[in-house]
């Protein structure tokens, strides 16, 4: 009897044991395991062995997977497609890893950026869309995600990124020089799709698509005040890059071969007074010069004015 | 003897057996059944980020998501403001914790006679059974670009409702995130969020050090815990490393309509830093004191306090350190430090005389402090690592000790009143998404306090074990 009682005992404490060993493998089992889209046979996500690097930090793929389920993945999907449970409700629409096309680059058109532009956006974000400042992450953290959205294109296989390229020295900021950046905006048919104001109202703004066919606003440099910024940056620098590398994959095009670097400073000087709610030194001169665009005096004008006198472009004051 | 104790260990273990499998069943068939689910918290559904984005696990914020919240519930990127969204979006979010629970009390006290009505002795209770948790609506997001609030009404088990969180806040006031102001009632700017918790046990839902008051004190205004009505100001850097709070609050522990002191308020304080510590992660230090004065005398109407006339105010004051380290993706650990002391007369049972906690009403001239009498002083620290096996899991513990440095009443035991306290469990989420927060839970706790027991001054211990299924939607 007592025998019998004592093995009941040890066989209750033993199956219990058994229990909790299982529940716990099966936790764990299920803690472990890959999001699986809930459609479909796709497999699990294979991290290849990637690197980053910027500066002297080394980023690592493997590293970065954690993070990126719990911070990208919702948006830009566990594969990186831009297909995450969020994106149907999104505009813009987040970026699909696996095109390897971006935005916001140092180097030309086409090319792919450098591991430091994908780094400086994740801190920076893309104002006006759901993409946030991950500016609370650490820098090693930050470039393990950059080394980690490189799994998901071959193109980071095949391809090295860009070259950079070089911004030359800002030229003074006048009223001459914000008048040929007026000349430029209008004979570069900016006003098109930004509109005569740069209120991303031109003619062609509601016809705009990315490259993934999604519609697209343009930049409205009028919104904002004082803390507004661009997508790709809130430096005349980044202005600068903007239009010398283009916004790769939305019809934003490159400059770089249309316009020499001091013309381009020009038109930065020129956007500048579009954000008419920004201070700044642009702004400033425009003031001083009582708001008035003087015309820009050229000694070979263009042969025709592109656009009707209601839609021309106007100053920023 | 020892047969009888073998057997009767052998039943209990049989016991324990059952309900052990019985809830390991229940967890492994929650787990097989588990899928995603469509659901609409509050500011995941806003922004579209995960749950995990913003906490390191529901509900206990990551740093992405403490600056969300220092940023007044924008992500800061205009598209902030509720005319991003669609019209019919309404940031409301209820949380909900249906639970099975053991509880185990050593010293309870008890009638040495059922009926009897003497309460001359002691008796350990232990009880389990299926129970809820209270419930919470949290609402809360922006009215317009760096204008916000938050309103949680929360209910008890019953259903019985009060306001946990009332406020208004304005940020980056002069375009500067270093000037942000709120106002109403709302929890304390801790590091470590109270309620933002990840345990849900009796003794173990709470920060010991949150709310220590010394035995026979009187004093229940020094909770940092709990929410408090009042104006704080607050500032950081653009991104989070560096942050201070400074709040004025009524000394009324969050009771609306003054119902304590006439004129006694209190302060709290915080500040900190974090450090990028390249591999291991960011970490941060900093500091906290809550200092202030409330009332130990109340004029009386046929013996009884009237509201809100309390006077003499006296001091108190907690103050302490805290450190969040992150080694790595997986481990952390938080660190909260406390000294505390209050005023002699608080310790010697005046203070909240209103609501019955402290049995003396000091009256002037006529009171008078026993021979020897000093102010309660202690320490205490609070160590809580976790272990992030995947965003979707997260295993848990805790360790809170609180030693008396000095008894207000001269002769009392040294110990009289120190707490220790363990906590261990996890929380795992069955999915991710942007739409809604589940976890299955389970913890143990285990508390104990010297000196305390109710009849014979003896040791008090408790132990709890809590099986759930928290979630928000």
């Amino acid at each position: 009897m007592k025998s019998s009682k004592l093995m009941r005992c040890i066989g209750a404490i033993f199956s219990t044991a058994v229990l909790g060993a299982a529940c716990a493998a099966c936790l764990l089992a299920s803690a472990f395991a890959q999001d699986v889209p809930d459609v479909g046979p796709k497999p699990p996500v294979v991290v290849k062995p990637m690197e980053s690097h910027i500066g002297n930090l080394t980023g690592h793929a493997a590293e970065g997977k954690s993070d990126y389920r719990r911070y990208c993945a919702g948006c830009h999907g566990d594969y990186g497609d831009a297909n995450g449970e969020n994106a149907p409700w999104l505009e813009p629409k987040p970026r699909d890893f696996t095109m390897a096309t971006f935005k916001c680059r140092s180097t030309l058109t086409g090319t792919l950026p450098t591991d430091e532009d994908l780094f400086n956006t994740l801190k920076r974000g893309i104002v006006n869309s759901n993409m946030p400042p991950w500016n609370t992450f650490s820098n090693q953290q930050r470039a393990d995600l950059v080394a980690y959205i490189k799994i998901f294109s071959p193109r980071w296989d095949k391809e090295k990124a860009g070259t950079p390229i070089k911004v030359p020295e800002e030229t003074p900021i006048t009223i001459e020089s914000i008048a040929h950046g007026k000349e430029l905006f209008t004979k570069l048919e900016c006003w098109k799709c930004h509109g005569p104001h740069g209120e991303g109202d031109g003619p062609s703004a509601s016809t705009l698509t990315d490259s993934k066919d999604n519609p697209i606003r343009p930049y409205n440099f009028a919104l904002g005040k004082d803390d507004s910024r661009f997508k790709c940056g809130v430096t005349n620098q980044d202005v600068y890059k903007i239009f010398m590398t283009g916004v790769d994959g939305t019809p934003m095009p490159s400059f770089a071969d249309v316009i020499q670097p001091n013309d381009a400073w020009d038109l930065v000087h020129f956007l500048r007074t579009l954000q008419v709610h920004r201070h700044s030194k642009e702004n400033d001169v425009l003031m001083a010069a009582h708001g008035v665009i003087p015309p820009y005096v050229d000694k070979n004008p263009p042969a025709a004015a592109p656009a009707p006198a209601d839609k021309a472009p106007g100053g920023g004051q | 003897m020892r047969m009888w104790a073998q057997s009767h260990l052998c039943q209990k273990a049989q016991r324990v057996h059952v309900v052990l499998a019985a809830a390991f069943a229940l967890i492994v068939l929650i787990l097989s059944t588990s899928q995603s689910a469509n659901a609409l918290p509050a500011f995941a559904r806003k922004y579209g980020l995960r749950c995990s984005a913003c906490h390191e696990s529901w509900p206990m914020l990551n740093f992405f998501g403490q600056k969300f919240k220092d940023n007044g519930y924008q992500l800061m990127n205009d598209r902030d403001a509720p005319i991003w969204q669609n019209p019919a979006y309404w940031p409301v979010t209820f949380r909900i914790t249906p639970i099975w629970h053991r509880v185990s009390t050593n010293k309870v006290q008890a009638d040495s006679v059922p009926g009897n009505g003497d309460g001359a002795t002691e008796q350990k209770i232990t009880s389990s059974g299926f129970d809820l948790s209270g419930l919470d609506f949290h609402t809360g997001g922006t009215l317009e670009k760096n204008f916000s609030f938050y309103v949680l009404p929360s209910s008890d088990a019953t259903a019985s409702f009060h306001f946990e969180t009332v406020m208004a806040r304005i940020d980056n006031i002069k375009g500067s995130p270093w000037l942000n102001v709120k106002l109403g009632k709302f929890e304390l700017d801790n590091l470590l969020s109270e309620k933002r918790i990840l345990t849900l046990t009796g003794n173990g839902g709470i920060y010991q050090l949150y709310h220590f008051i010394p035995a026979g004190d009187g004093n229940v205004f020094g909770q940092m815990g709990d929410n408090q009505l009042g104006l704080e100001v607050m500032g950081h850097s653009a991104n989070d490393r560096t942050r201070y709070s400074v709040a004025l609050l009524s000394s009324n522990d969050g009771q609306v309509g003054l119902p304590y002191g006439a004129e006694s308020y209190s302060t709290f304080i915080t500040g900190s830093q974090a450090f990028d510590t390249g591999k291991l992660g960011v970490d941060r230090v900093g500091f906290y004191a809550m200092a202030g004065e409330a009332p130990i005398s109340w004029q009386t109407n046929g013996g009884a306090a009237i509201a809100g006339s309390g006077g003499n105010n006296k001091g108190y004051s907690r103050e302490g350190f805290v450190g969040q380290f992150y080694f790595g993706n997986h481990a952390d650990v938080t660190v909260v430090t406390q000294h505390g002391e209050d005023n002699v007369w608080f310790g010697q049972g005046y203070g909240d005389y209103i609501d019955g906690i402290a049995p003396n009403n000091y009256i002037p001239g006529v009171s008078v402090l026993p021979s020897g009498a000093r102010n309660p002083t202690w320490n205490g620290v609070l160590v809580e690592p976790h272990y992030v096996v995947s965003p979707q899991m997260i295993l848990l513990a805790r360790y809170e000790t609180i030693r008396m440095s000095q008894q207000s009443t001269p002769g009392a035991p040294s110990n009289l009143g120190n707490i220790s306290t363990y906590t261990a469990g996890f929380r795992y989420n069955p999915f991710m998404t942007s739409r809604a927060g589940w976890a299955y839970h389970a913890e143990y706790n285990w508390w104990h306090q010297d000196g305390t027991s109710p009849v014979s001054a003896t040791n008090l211990t408790s132990s709890e074990v809590l099986l759930g299924i928290d979630f928000d939607f």
